[in-house]
């Protein structure tokens, strides 16, 4: 009976969905679309995942432990336990993304057999692979990357990330590096914005980025993929910054968690994401917010235990 | 003729809808508060995460006025988590504008590896089948009898419905280059 595909799919009786495509870059890149404007909670169990959405997150990020504490404890950062994963996904109807260590893709394709919306190939978690990210390409779950720069953001592309967010430092609560790098990327998009055509090839052998990822980039003004900030955005300003610096959202990994009152936290930080240059409401949802997370000074923190320099 | 055409931009991929109306000539006021609904032709929900709608939408007092709106007579559109957030019944708990008489299930299709592309043939749309992005979307189980199916995908999902000058797509017409759904919208 298995004679060909058709009859194989015939013989198992699948439903007559014949002509939908999926898993298309437009699906993946697409999704990320519906996040903007939007705030994505790291979660490490049911009971926040339901808090963020509560709060108003557009999405959650499932993990074991936040990055303070992956810095805190120290040892081996993994992937989460699949089981977990699935109980946040059983408690909460928005996307639920999850990490996988860079390189590793098989932890990859078990959060794609799970069904997680979107895998984040992140340099949070120790990496496990030195020289090659994940071949995004191969799967039909979306990815995003961190990136410091225009380079590495497209490089990233380049292996099918569908959503660009800044590393910054993760765990710091220091919103220093998210900046840095969201000024990097935009900045390097406005300079190739005012760049003749033969200059971009050069410009791209020095970036280390594939030319029509960089030709596509100079010929949209932005980023093919949506680009959100990330690492140490701990208070409803911080986010707001971002979003006026150009990024089209925010993920908050320790910053609400590792506060004092996480729920009025989470929801100030979706107001001041919306209203970014309100600075009326911003300056009303930022009251009595309680403890902020503790953080600690980039400046202060030595080079072998900063995160961002993981993956190239 | 150019309208103003507002978007309602408390999340989600409203940019998009901004710059298809743009190419098209009309002007674009994004909608956070109540007060942006003034002046407006016409009103846009685009697709995002409707529970996040709700949450903003009711801490900013933008339910009663956004009502108002649509029952003045003012054509309103929504697409996806924008349809979900026209619905008077969305089988849970969660704030909508209760405007539309359509009872709806989110995530309808699966999750984002379900999501899919797939041509759509609309009533009332000349020229060949639209390309209908899904991506996590909802769909319509049943309308009320002042609603109008407008699409039906070939398991019999409804994904496109108008009720008078209300709007209804599953999909994300913003995501094509395609502008016969936001013309169809605009001569509501």
């Amino acid at each position: 009976m298995q004679t060909t595909q058709g009859e194989f799919i015939q013989g198992n009786g699948h439903t007559p969905t014949s002509n939908r495509e999926t898993g298309t870059d437009a699906l993946k890149r697409g999704l990320a679309q519906m996040l903007k404007g939007g705030v994505i909670m790291d979660v490490v169990n049911p009971d926040q995942a339901r808090i963020a959405e509560q709060s108003g997150a557009v999405a959650v990020m499932a993990l074991e432990r936040v990055p303070a504490d992956i810095r805190r404890q120290g040892g081996v950062a993994r992937m989460s336990d699949p089981a977990m994963i699935q109980s946040i996904m059983e408690a909460v109807t928005i996307p639920v993304m999850a990490k996988c260590r860079i390189g590793h893709f098989v932890e990859a394709r078990i959060l794609e057999a799970i069904g997680v919306d979107y895998i984040d190939e992140s340099e949070v978690l120790t990496p496990a692979d030195e020289e090659h990210h994940v071949d995004k390409r191969q799967f039909k779950v979306p990815f995003v990357c961190g990136a410091r720069n225009l380079g590495e953001a497209l490089r990233r592309i380049n292996e099918g990330a569908a959503m660009i967010r800044s590393k910054g430092e993760a765990g710091t609560g220091d919103v220093v590096e998210a900046v840095r790098h969201a000024r990097a990327i935009l900045g390097e998009i406005a300079r190739l914005k005012t760049m003749k055509r033969e200059e971009l090839y050069a410009y791209a052998k020095d970036i280390g980025a594939p030319y029509h990822l960089v030709e596509e980039t100079a010929d949209l003004g932005r980023l093919p993929v949506v680009l959100f900030a990330a690492g140490g955005i701990a208070t409803p300003a911080d986010a707001a910054l971002l979003m006026n610096i150009g990024v089209d959202g925010i993920f908050v990994g320790s910053g609400i968690f590792k506060s004092g009152d996480p729920a009025a936290r989470a929801q100030a930080i979706v107001q001041a994401t919306t209203h970014y240059q309100d600075w009326h409401i911003i300056a009303e949802v930022s009251k009595n917010l309680g403890e902020p997370m503790v953080g600690i000074n980039i400046s202060s923190l030595p080079e072998t235990e900063r995160l961002a320099g993981r993956g190239w | 003729m150019a309208k103003t055409v507002g978007v309602l931009a408390l999340q989600g991929d409203f940019a998009e809808h901004a710059q298809m109306l743009q190419r098209m000539g009309h002007r674009v006021v994004e909608v956070r508060l109540p007060h942006h609904l003034e002046g407006l032709d016409a009103l846009i929900m685009p697709g995002g995460e409707s529970t996040t709608f709700g949450k903003l939408a009711v801490r900013w007092g933008l339910i009663e006025p956004i009502r108002q709106f649509a029952l003045s007579g003012k054509p309103v559109w929504g697409t996806c988590a924008g349809l979900i957030f026209l619905a008077k019944d969305v089988g849970r708990d969660q704030p909508t504008l209760g405007l539309m008489d359509i009872q709806v299930t989110r995530n309808a299709f699966g999750r984002q590896i379900d999501s899919f592309i797939t041509p759509v043939q609309v009533r009332g749309l000349a020229g060949p089948a639209f390309m209908g992005v899904f991506i996590r979307a909802p769909r319509i189980n049943t309308v009320g009898s002042g609603v109008e199916v407008l699409a039906e995908l070939d398991d019999g999902a409804i994904v496109a419905a108008r009720q008078g000058n209300l709007l209804a797509t599953s999909f994300h017409p913003e995501l094509t280059q395609d502008t016969r759904m936001h013309a169809f919208f605009l001569s509501l």
